[in-house]
């Protein structure tokens, strides 16, 4: 009756959440009296999950299954479930287990909580404590049904190292063409820059960078931290950046360590869309703006100013702690 | 085409969010209430459907005799018709069978939900309603075409976005992209009128679990205040040495 945890990769490598919930479902087994086991779908470097507390890993190795599909998936980890007699699934919050999971907890009628902050306060009843009302409060939330589904929100639990055996089993799971009636057709994807879903900092521009057109020092101040960039809603109502950078209550949430509000006055659908975020920066020349109140730094001052010179300074911070 | 937009019933983006009953309940004391906006996104692409493709587009939501304001706004926007279920919202599992009984029993071709409310966010609803009837789904749907029984959906992924190909039946979960801001309507007075007259049936629920419940909620803790610096130089010391984030 192990943990069932599925640790996502991209191009046979595992993605930084993987290691995430790893360390989550061992926490889990833990408590349980159990061990974890992972699946994972065609990833080099199994044996990675080891370090993070996996004592059992089921590799699928499956061409039709390299590009993400959730039916498909959702089947795969469903009959993974089964083999192993999990009760107990855990899952990221990236934009596909969020696909992937409401799929598994129909077909296993079991129920689901996501955006799950911290390891369960208890087993039995299984209670977890998650944001909801878009981060502008909490739930301590019970699952009552056998199988039990956990959506663990980025960055929340950290990766933590806990090494044990490990042992590598192949898994073929049955599919069949039913489990592909949706199909990829093209992938429009940034490649070698960190998402907003999984950067451990995000910088984001409002309306007070003015125009499209100053969204340089943007994207060079997050090249500089290897941060993703972001937006805020006016900005992707304007056109000036695409919906998928709208950070916010009707947008994406941010959970990083580390966020640089640059030029945004602070709208409450805002605030609530990056509160989960631990430490926050806001750069504004309007010291009444009420992004300041929520923020844990702040400099009043003319963006247009303050981030060329900060850019500046980093890279010199960077070259003197490289 | 047969359409059905599955309506949350949510509070305002707006709204300071308290709770009451000994932290067990959302207080809903002051508190305006809207279409859900994922939802309202994925309404407004069915009227494009009714008024292109000659689509008819119901509406269904899961709530007490209190959401049938925005029940009534919905169909003042330009639903045909409306089907509320008598039962209080309070678990994702529930709501996904109560509208999957809705769809089996009205044989719809497209069921458009928000991705999740902006409330619980729970964002399970169309993914568990897909399993039940086995339905082809795209989640957090940013464009939707139909022609025939053929579909073409982008979805939004991390870092980027995925066409996708598939057939009707089809469930998505929408969001802000399916159709503009700008594009967003609001109800004129003939609308309004005619919201009145529309149909707007209320069902009992149907046997289902309850997979999960909230046994307690609180607020965040308030927030120390905000350390205003000066210069570069001092920002970066104080994230480099005291708040370790850089």
């Amino acid at each position: 009756m192990s943990v069932l945890v599925y640790t996502e990769s991209e191009n046979g490598k595992f993605k930084k959440n993987a290691f995430e919930v790893a360390s989550y479902a061992h926490e889990v087994a833990q408590k349980m009296g159990t061990t974890a086991t992972a699946v994972s779908f065609n990833a080099s470097e199994n044996e990675s999950l080891g370090n993070y507390g996996i004592s059992k890993v089921l590799n699928i190795k499956n061409d039709e299954l390299k590009t993400f599909n959730a039916k498909a998936f959702a089947a795969a980890i469903q009959e993974a479930a089964a083999k192993e007699g999990a009760k107990v699934l855990i899952l990221s919050s990236s934009a596909d287990t969020k696909y992937v999971a409401p799929l598994l907890a129909g077909h296993l009628k079991a129920g689901y909580i996501p955006n799950v902050i911290a390891a369960p306060e208890s087993i039995n009843p299984f209670t977890v404590k998650r944001t909801t009302f878009s981060n502008k409060g909490f739930a301590l939330s019970e699952i009552t049904t056998d199988v039990k589904i956990v959506g663990v929100s980025n960055n929340a639990f950290g990766s933590i190292e806990n090494k044990v055996a490990t042992t590598i089993e192949d898994f073929s799971p049955t599919l069949n063409a039913s489990h592909f009636s949706t199909k990829s057709v093209e992938i429009d994807k940034v490649v070698g820059k960190a998402t907003i879903a999984d950067a451990d900092v995000v910088v984001s521009g409002g309306r007070g960078l003015k125009g499209p057109e100053n969204w340089g020092m943007i994207e060079e101040l997050a090249e500089v931290l290897g941060a993703a960039t972001a937006c805020s809603k006016p900005v992707s109502d304007l056109g000036w950046r695409p919906h998928g950078e709208h950070v916010g209550q009707t947008g994406k949430p941010v959970a990083s360590n580390l966020y640089i509000a640059i030029g945004i006055s602070g709208a409450i659908q805002h605030l609530a869309g990056v509160s989960s975020s631990k430490v926050k920066v806001v750069i504004n020349n309007d010291p009444e703006a009420p992004f300041f109140k929520a923020a844990d730094y702040g400099i009043v001052g003319d963006a247009f100013e303050v981030v060329p010179s900060l850019i500046e300074k980093l890279k010199e911070f960077k070259a003197q702690n490289a | 085409m047969k359409i059905l937009v599955c309506i949350s019933n949510v509070p305002d983006t707006t709204s300071k969010i308290n709770f009451t009953e000994g932290d067990t309940k959302f207080d809903t004391n002051g508190v305006q209430f809207i279409i859900n906006p994922n939802d309202e996104f994925g309404l407004t692409r069915a009227m494009w459907f009714k008024e292109k493709q000659n689509a008819v587009v119901h509406i269904a939501t899961v709530g007490g005799a209190n959401v049938e304001p925005t029940m009534r706004k919905a169909l003042a926007i330009g639903a045909d018709e409306a089907i509320r279920v008598n039962a209080d919202p309070t678990d994702g599992f529930f709501v996904a069978e109560q509208l999957a009984a809705i769809i089996k029993d009205g044989a719809y071709d497209l069921v458009i939900a928000g991705r999740e409310s902006i409330d619980y966010n729970g964002g399970m609803v169309p993914g568990i309603i897909a399993s039940i009837l086995d339905m082809n789904f795209v989640n957090t749907c940013i464009k939707l075409e139909v022609e025939g029984t053929e579909a073409t959906a982008v979805r939004e992924i991390d870092g980027g976005k995925e066409k996708i190909a598939t057939t009707l039946p089809l469930i998505i979960g929408g969001q802000k992209g399916l159709v503009e801001e700008s594009d967003l309507r609001i109800p004129n007075m003939r609308g309004i009128m005619m919201a009145r007259q529309k149909k707007l049936s209320v069902i009992e629920p149907i046997a289902a679990i309850h997979a999960t419940k909230d046994t307690k909620f609180e607020k965040p803790a308030a927030k120390g205040s905000v350390k205003l610096v000066t210069s570069v130089d001092e920002l970066i010391d104080l994230l480099h040495n005291e708040a370790k984030a850089i």
